[in-house]
């Protein structure tokens, strides 16, 4: 890396504070990841210099918050690798990306009798959007299942996946398995039955180098709150001639043609899908976020956060009551990592670590139906980013230890 | 040393009811019932209450799944409403849920609750308060809504 791991650490004051009378260890990245300063000098440096609205004024600040506003859509396409900025759609956040999609395309799209295909471990937000549109339109949303460890099961996304099925959406990066699933393969399997891909981006984008002409999806999603940027912002990226046949999400300002009292037309992509002011401060914040992003190189997060992996997942293996859900080698686990400690509940785990300064997260993490079909009610949930330091890791497992002490178990 | 502060919350009173949980079970028949669950975290309720007709409180059972102060409060609950009148376990429910926000109460209220005065710590663990009233707040609709059909019945 260009910058030291203190430099970096510098860059985000947060992470300095002590919680609970203990130095902040922060391990909930697959939650939401904290700013750097630069981000946050960005967005207040728009207030303070540029604010206007955009697209609409004629006058010197509105123009440069116009071109504050496309400059951060040009910064998301060239980091996603998107053929041209009329098919990088800013939106409230991965979850409004995907309702996005499926009121349009899906709407559009689908009717009774088609399949909608989806995975055993989608979150909530890539999950109910197409669950209610199968019920709404007579459809079958069916599951592709996983293999013992966590991954997708190959195998049966090739017989889940028919001539019958419109969509097939899917997580890039599991928010609770840790896995990687292999999105080109399925899209390419989706488009030999005449179905879109739709990707869920929330947990890969911030973490690995995403491109979306090697994976060739037809639309992908993602939040800026999960790379550094503020919360409110996310992003929808569509293949231009999908975007271009789709009808708008919401009507009203900034996505006109004309209107006329008993008709309207539409403005342009991406305009066509941005109703209303836009989170234009947001926005702005998510292209520095880019920049810190690559002055960093995504490629060395994601190199760093191997390591982390590499480092801490041996050790939790070893903890004995401790069983780690999702792959067991570090080499094909991302930095989220679910676990649990014997019977005792995540909740108290957490509080447990909360004492010792170290955040994660316990719960079901939005994904319900995969915790019925691991056979689990929750988990605890470390996920680490580049800005954790090996001390982090070392500190989870000294108070995973001590918990352990604390409420005995496996002593019996 | 952080864990040391575990100790505030997790009380030796408190694991032991985590542990050997009071009126655990389902109960045969029941005058009121009810299923609560925290979306948030997953814990989960049956409450089933057998008000007798001496209009006391004579049977309370639950089943359901949580964390470990959930599991508790839930096993002190039962502990302390059994035998009572319905009024008197609606007003220590309300004993229970202002205690745990930090509401000041009187030392005979809070003697009332038993063992599960011993959660007036939860407030030190404002995450976890859900977790500790979770069961109170079942009580409450259940008999609540056997207030409700008294009511119906009186006006009858």
């Amino acid at each position: 890396m260009v910058k030291s791991i203190n430099q970096i650490r510098d860059d985000f004051p947060i992470l300095s504070q002590r919680v609970n009378d203990e130095r902040l260890v922060y391990l909930d990245n697959a939650a939401t990841t904290q700013r750097p300063t630069s981000v946050l000098n960005q967005v207040l440096s728009f207030y303070q210099t540029d604010n206007a609205n955009v697209h609409r004024g004629v006058h010197t600040l509105a123009e440069r918050a116009t071109s504050d506003y496309e400059a951060a859509r040009e910064k998301v396409r060239k980091f996603i690798h998107a053929t041209d900025t009329a098919e990088v759609i800013f939106t409230k956040g991965c979850t409004d990306s995907l309702n996005l999609v499926a009121a349009t395309y899906g709407e559009q799209n689908v009717s009774a009798g088609d399949e909608i295909v989806i995975s055993i471990m989608e979150h909530h937000s890539n999950l109910i959007p197409w669950q209610q549109l199968a019920k709404k339109k007579g459809a079958t949303l069916k599951y592709i299942g996983l293999t013992p460890d966590g991954q997708l099961d190959m195998a049966d996304a090739a017989n889940k996946i028919t001539d019958r099925t419109k969509i097939v959406a899917l997580t890039h990066a599991s928010n609770v398995m840790g896995t990687v699933t292999p999105l080109k393969e399925v899209a390419k399997l989706a488009h030999q039955h005449g179905a879109v891909l739709v990707g869920d981006g929330a947990q890969a984008v911030p973490h690995m180098q995403v491109n979306m002409q090697e994976l060739d999806v037809d639309f992908y999603a993602f939040s800026g709150h999960k790379m550094l940027a503020p919360t409110g912002i996310g992003v929808l990226y569509g293949k231009r001639e999908l975007l271009d046949r789709m009808p708008p999400y919401q009507y009203g300002g900034e996505m006109i043609g004309t209107v006329t009292e008993q008709d309207s037309t539409w403005a342009p992509l991406p305009y066509k899908f941005e109703a209303g002011t836009q989170n234009i401060a947001g926005a702005i914040g998510l292209g520095a976020a880019i920049d810190y992003l690559n002055t960093i190189g995504i490629k060395q997060v994601a190199t760093r956060e191997q390591e982390l992996v590499k480092l801490v997942l041996p050790e939790l293996l070893a903890i004995d009551g401790l069983t780690v859900y999702g792959p067991q080698e570090p080499e094909r686990h991302t930095g989220v990592i679910s676990f649990n400690l014997g019977n005792l509940h995540p909740h108290d785990l957490a509080t447990a670590l909360d004492m010792e300064g170290v955040a994660v997260r316990a719960g079901h993490h939005c994904a319900q139906p995969l915790m019925n079909y691991l056979g689990l009610e929750a988990t605890a949930r470390a996920s680490f980013y580049f800005y954790n330091t090996n001390e982090d890791a070392k500190r989870l497992v000294d108070a995973l230890k001590e918990a352990k002490e604390f409420f005995r178990i496996g002593t019996i | 040393m952080g864990l040391s502060k575990l100790n505030n919350l997790y009380r030796e009173v408190i694991l032991d009811h985590a542990d050997h949980p009071h009126n655990k079970g389902a109960l045969a028949e029941s005058t009121n019932a009810i299923t609560l669950n925290n979306p948030t975290c997953g814990d989960e309720i049956d409450l089933q209450v057998k008000v007798g007709d001496d209009g006391l409180i004579d049977e309370i059972g639950y089943t359901g799944h949580g964390c470990t102060i959930s599991q508790a409060s839930a096993s002190m609950m039962t502990e302390a409403v059994k035998g009572k009148h319905p009024s008197e376990a609606l007003k220590m429910a309300k004993t229970f849920s202002d205690m745990a926000i930090g509401k000041e109460h009187s030392k005979e209220d809070l003697e009332e609750l038993g063992d599960a005065q011993v959660l007036t710590s939860i407030m030190e663990f404002p995450a976890r308060i859900k977790c500790a009233t979770l069961a109170w707040w079942a009580l409450q609709r259940a008999l609540l809504k056997d207030t409700n059909e008294e009511d119906t019945d009186d006006q009858g």
